[in-house]
């Protein structure tokens, strides 16, 4: 597969337009599953993983569905190009660059369906929607799942459920997150506050690239912790009433902004529009930091002219892998921020004239 | 309640079954976080390996709730044994949740606070276990049910 035809285009996830896009960016659902006969990754043997592949990919392409799933062999691809894949949220790092072995990944033109093989468990179905979409995702993976369980022996246990090499995903074998973009929470201060709750209750909460990672540009991932014991309609439930609060809280912020300090807002905005049109040289992090004060002014009314789609391309566009696809080239580290920055003026411009 | 290994009030309690024999940590929150079994912000995930390390070794296990020696279980499929997994957290396939199920069960209880799965089953489990009602239905001479189960048998199949 040429990956380079992917590069103009945006994953349906970041459309920006789904329900409650104004703070909920995108949510998506993950299965794990395993196949009944075959060892999990730690005792797996090359040719044991290409067993895997070969059943995942059969199975696959008779999933049928709207829109064909079409296999990318990862273990065979550059650096570069698993990069890129991680960028668009196909697939997880781990199995970018943190596994060896036969290993691919499944997916859609619209890029809403993806298939993991050959990561920490034989397969990882997900689906990834734009905005607050919980029941269509799980709609949409329950569905695959069964077209899949149609040609595959699941391992499965009648008291444990779907059996996963890591006891922290056992039973469901799902993870449900969402990702919210809660900028004036983070102004206001009171983010910690409410992630100090959310881990009371059981619910993880990480930046954008997953486990740990700082939370640039305000871009927030919530998901269920526990697999086990509960229906997937009861861990959906529980996400979906503790979203819907976050929401309130970040809406609530935002009406205080506005009232209390709008014109203080509206100069931040318009300073993050005319960094990002002017740098010469500007950083990933920098760059994801002024986007969301342009999607917050988008959503608050500061600013017209900018639909929220062309802020989720620049977001998007703007990291390593498509710098560097764009480019046609690898690009260092310095080289990267001047192609960033050229990048950015390019496309804002072209956004000013079409205004 | 004092903390079993620095004698400070105990906050943290942990009751577990391990081999059959209920097992009970008191520990103050000192010694609890020392031993990473409260999970730091913002990682909200149990430190899995300290927890193994805790229930299969007990440090300091009242005498009269000390499990007898039992034989080490191994997962005769693909050889994974409790240490391995305690070093790794990871499985080496899907019989060791039956191998190693004295090890896992407390485990489970402690990350889901749970030990069985309430969510969806494959369509080839439900189908088997309707065939089984089915059978059942039909040695009761409960016609009725045996037609409905037959019913959703073919519509599934
Ligand atoms: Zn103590
Ligand atoms: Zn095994």
């Amino acid at each position: 597969m040429n990956l380079d035809s992917l590069l103009p285009n945006l994953g349906e996830w970041l459309r920006g337009t789904g329900p409650e896009s104004d703070v909920v960016v995108s949510t998506r659902i993950r299965l794990a599953r395993n196949l009944a006969d075959l060892p999990f990754a730690t005792r797996a043997t090359a040719t044991h993983k290409a067993d895997v592949i070969r059943l995942a990919k059969e199975a696959v392409a008779k999933c049928g569905g709207a829109h064909p799933l079409e296999y990318a062999d990862v273990q065979a691809m550059s650096p570069l190009d698993r990069q890129f894949l991680v960028e668009r949220q196909l697939i997880s790092r781990e199995l970018a660059s943190g596994l060896d072995g036969p290993r691919g990944v499944a997916f859609d033109p619209t890029e809403t369906v993806s298939v993991m093989v050959n990561e920490e468990d034989h397969l990882r179905l997900q689906v990834l929607r734009s905005g607050f979409a919980l029941d269509e995702a799980w709609r949409d993976i329950d569905r695959l799942d069964d077209a899949l369980e149609q040609r595959l022996a699941y391992a499965f246990h009648t008291q444990f459920g779907y059996l996963t090499a890591c006891p922290t995903n056992v039973g469901t074998g799902m993870r449900a997150s969402v990702m919210l973009h809660l900028p004036a929470l983070g102004l206001t201060k009171q983010i910690d506050k409410v992630f100090r709750a959310l881990q009371k209750i059981n619910l993880a909460v990480r930046g954008l690239h997953g486990e740990g990672s700082r939370a640039f540009g305000d871009l927030y991932q919530i998901s269920n912790h526990v697999t086990l014991g509960k229906s997937e309609a009861k861990i959906l439930d529980e996400i979906r009433e503790v979203i819907v609060t976050i929401m309130q809280y970040e809406r609530q912020a935002r009406a205080a902004l506005m009232k209390e300090r709008r014109q203080a807002e509206h100069d931040r905005v318009a300073r993050a529009i005319g960094t990002l049109g002017s740098a010469t040289m500007i950083t990933a992090e920098e760059t994801m930091e002024l986007l969301s004060a342009v999607r917050l002014g988008i959503h608050l009314h500061l600013l017209d002219g900018i639909p929220v789609t062309a802020v989720n391309q620049l977001f998007i566009h703007t990291q390593s892998a498509h710098l560097q696809k764009l480019a046609g080239h690898a690009l260092g580290g310095e080289e990267r921020n001047t192609a960033r920055a050229k990048y950015l003026k390019t496309r804002l411009r072209d956004l000013d004239s079409h205004k | 309640m004092k903390c079993q290994i620095c004698d400070a009030p105990a906050t943290f309690h942990l009751t577990d079954v391990v081999n059959k024999k209920r097992r009970e940590l008191h520990l103050c929150e000192r010694c609890a976080r020392e031993r990473n079994l409260i999970p730091e912000p913002p990682g909200p995930q149990i430190d899995l390996k300290a927890l193994m390390g805790l229930l299969t070794n007990p440090f300091h296990a009242p005498p009269a709730l000390a499990p007898e020696p039992a034989p080490e279980p191994v997962c005769a499929q693909c050889g994974m044994a409790v240490p391995e997994f305690k070093a790794t957290g990871r499985l080496g396939c899907s019989h060791d949740y039956e191998a190693l199920r004295p090890a896992l069960e407390p485990l489970l209880e402690r990350i889901h606070r749970a030990m069985t799965h309430a969510g969806k089953t494959p369509r080839a489990v439900r189908v088997s276990e309707w065939k089984r009602r089915l059978g059942a239905a039909v040695a009761a001479e409960n016609y009725e049910e045996a037609a409905r189960l037959r019913d959703l048998i073919r519509a599934h199949e």
